[in-house]
């Protein structure tokens, strides 16, 4: 099981949060808006501008250099 | 002593809708004393008793990262309410327990609202309210506040609740071994202190290195028990590779726990209305161009109605009003200056702010329903993408659009803006979007100079405004607030139907906030210029010889570079500092000892040339902002040094456009 940035993912496939390497404050903030270890995504819209993805039914829009400091497991 | 309900949940769970729908007329929203959040109090009625209701900040969580949660925490902590209403989502419950869970850990006295029930229910989704109930240890009650369902049972359920404290649950949950120790250590070392809050939550929150938690500690325990919670907090620290994970993983899975089972959603994902919407509102092409058509909508609307019609109609009764005093106070005899003061000082500073209120209004109401219906968020998306060209952030937009309207709403739109960089930053680009109250001027100038390329003026104005409004920012951004904007995080909620009590509400609020604050600076500075107008007694009102006149006659060699340096030009820029509102009132005055009209027109004709003209619109445009904008800054940052540097700061970059605009033009041979 490799992990890799979710800014990587394609539109519609999902994944597994596995470890966000952004700053405290970043980092806090996606652990309260759900994004934690194991916490399952999948990507909505991943083409210009912040990636969107699904989250335990609801959407959430990341800036790309968050997406990228995020590393996910693909299922 | 009424006892207290406190309203506590995520953004967009549908509090403020319970608290409007629990607390009728009866509610007035304040600060929380010393932060620029909102505070949102009302009375709720249960028979024949009578409770308040606090309405807190919408929040993800209680940490000590920002305003919003520090106020809620403290709040709460105070033991001031008697019960927590936690406003959950019922189609995004896992991550709305994660507060729940925190408000647990602190021993609140807490009884769950499980809303928009009605959602989940057509999403398929399936709920057990008592299983939740069962395992969070509190009464969870499934509503609709926004159909005023349910309401009844968790009032009655929250009622029970602040009657009886000692049933509240003490929530004592596992981190995993190694923290746990940890936290039983420091729970020893902090039994039988003073702490006012639970020995064990302020265990948790010393782990988790919360600034506020540990100040308090610091204050009230001994160094040497200071330097013992220290060494153990390190060791948590060197134990565990990331100890602050440790926690949040710890509530999670007691999430978990609490929702297997209890909360389902159909193996197949339908795409629903958001999705379909979204897929064309956030398109990679269509999302920004259907952006600006719902601007201009909303713009069309607000000066159409807002401006032209209402607003006229509004000016026209003020006008018919004061000929009707008018008459009244000749019959009396009247003196000539108290007719004056009346008819222009106080008839004509009131007027001004009346005038402007339609606009506000069909203003709020607009920004209220997209804000309501979900689609502000996806404006601050595709917004995102331009706005870091310059540095800034796709969030910082919004306030920008609301002051197109009128700056005073938009500067306090920047309330939103966590990050310092980008609320000062979008406080003080803010006045470069040009406001309702500068239209006139543009007209009247329009009306003189360009009666056949009136939409392409006013268009380059605005285009202008932004541009510049844009390049400062990025200025901002190198050299005063240097530093990242923020990342772009932002929740995407489900599109709703604006419910109408909502934005209604909220407008009104609004509305009554502006007249107070910005009605009462805007006449007392309009009655003002009435006074300097007409003194010294005997003087021609309005004339040379008034201190106003004299006062421009000093200014106005500072514009003559811009080709408008007439002392007339002078008082008008200065009335506009009172009230953008005032200016083509006063120039006319001036000019021609009417407000406005014919003369009017040829008045500024033989004043200006067209080239002189542009450069006077462009100063309009930039030049510093009204008071009531300043009063705004000054309030909005807790400091009245930004409300100086933005009026400073401001009439330095009109002076120099319209220096530019008038040097540039004479160039080309244009006069």
């Amino acid at each position: 099981m490799s992990y890799l940035p979710l800014i990587n993912l394609r539109t519609g496939e999902h994944a597994k949060v596995a470890h966000i390497a952004a700053g405290r404050a970043a980092t806090k903030r996606l652990y309260e808006m759900g994004f934690n270890t194991g916490a399952e995504v999948v990507v909505i819209k991943n083409d210009t501008g912040p990636v969107i993805v699904g989250l335990f039914g609801h959407k959430v829009a990341l800036g790309r250099g968050l997406a990228e400091k995020m590393l996910v497991s693909k299922k | 002593m009424p006892k207290t309900v406190a309203l506590a949940g995520n953004p967009n769970s549908g509090k403020t809708t319970l608290f409007n729908a629990l607390t009728g007329a009866n509610h007035h929203a304040a600060n929380w004393p010393g932060v620029t959040v909102e505070r949102k109090e009302g009375q709720f009625r249960c028979g024949s008793d009578v409770y308040t209701v606090v309405d807190l900040p919408g929040i993800y969580s209680l940490g000590a990262f920002s305003e919003d949660e520090l106020v809620a925490r403290d709040y709460i902590l105070s033991g001031e309410p008697d019960v927590v209403v936690n406003v959950i989502d019922a189609t995004n419950v896992e991550r709305n327990l994660y507060l729940t869970t925190q408000l647990l850990e602190m021993g609140a006295n807490v009884v769950v609202a499980l809303n928009m029930v009605d959602e989940a229910e057509s999403l398929a989704m399936s709920l057990d309210a008592q299983a939740l109930s069962k395992r969070l240890g509190v009464p969870v009650v499934p509503t609709v506040a926004s159909k005023r369902q349910g309401i009844d049972q968790l009032m009655a359920a929250a009622v029970r609740a602040a009657a009886d404290p000692s049933v509240k649950r003490k929530l004592d949950l596992s981190y995993g071994q190694s923290v746990d120790a940890k936290v039983t250590q420091l729970e020893k070392l902090l039994k039988d202190r003073d702490l006012v809050y639970p020995p064990r939550w302020v265990a948790v929150k010393l782990l988790e290195g919360d600034g506020q938690v540990l100040k308090m500690v610091e204050e009230r325990l001994t160094s040497q028990d200071v330097e013992e919670l220290r060494r153990v907090c390190e060791e948590a620290a060197a134990e565990n590779s990331d100890l602050q994970l440790e926690i949040v993983d710890g509530r999670y899975r007691f999430i978990q726990k609490v929702t297997r089972g209890a909360v389902a959603r159909p193996k197949k994902e339908v795409p629903t209305l958001t999705d379909r919407l979204d897929k064309v509102l956030t398109h990679r092409f269509w999302g920004l161009p259907l952006f600006a058509v719902i601007i201009f909508a909303v713009f069309q609307l607000t000066f159409v109605i807002g401006q032209d019609l209402l607003g006229g109609l509004v000016g026209e009764g003020v006008g018919l009003l004061g000929e009707y005093i008018d008459g009244l106070l000749a019959r009396a005899n009247a003196s000539e200056l108290l007719r004056s003061y009346v008819a222009d000082g106080l008839i004509g500073g009131v007027g001004v702010v009346l005038e402007f209120i339609p606009l506000i209004v069909i203003l709020y109401t607009l920004m209220g329903l997209l804000e309501d219906s979900g689609y502000m968020a996806r404006a601050a998306y595709v917004m995102d993408n331009t706005m870091r060209k310059v540095g800034l952030q796709g969030k910082t937009f919004i306030p920008l659009i609301v002051a197109f309207g009128c700056n005073v709403p938009g500067v306090m739109a920047t309330r939103t803006l966590e990050n310092k960089k980008d609320r000062m930053t979008a406080i003080l680009i803010n006045p470069f979007m040009s406001c309702g109250a500068k239209l006139p001027i543009y007209l009247a100038f329009i009306a003189a100079f360009f009666p056949k390329y009136g939409a392409l003026v006013l268009f380059s104005l605005y285009v202008l405004g932004v541009l510049v409004a844009l390049a400062m920012g990025k200025l901002f951004g190198r050299t005063l607030f240097k530093g990242e904007s923020s990342h772009f995080i932002m929740e995407l909620p489900p599109y709703r139907m604006p419910t109408l009590r909502n934005v209604v509400r909220n407008m009104w609020d609004n509305v009554s906030s502006f007249l107070v604050r910005a009605g009462t600076v805007i006449f007392v500075v309009v009655s003002l210029l009435w006074v300097l107008a007409v003194l010294p007694a005997g003087v021609e009102p309005y004339g040379s010889e008034s201190i106003l006149g004299r006062v421009g006659a000093v200014i106005a060699p500072i514009f003559a570079p811009a080709g408008f340096g007439t002392w007339q030009a002078s008082v008008g820029l200065f009335a506009g500092v009172a009230a953008k509102e005032a200016v083509v009132a006063t120039l006319g005055m001036v000019y021609a000892g009417v407000e406005e009209g014919v003369e009017l027109v040829s008045a500024l004709q033989k004043a200006f040339t067209p080239l002189s003209a542009f450069a006077f619109l462009v100063m309009t445009l930039l030049y510093t902002p009204c008071v009531a904008t300043l009063a705004t800054i000054k309030k909005e940052t807790g400091s009245a040094k930004w409300a100086f540097f933005s009026a400073g700061y401001a009439f330095a970059v009109g002076w120099l456009g319209a220096v530019l605009v008038f040097q540039l033009g004479r160039l080309f041979g244009l006069s």
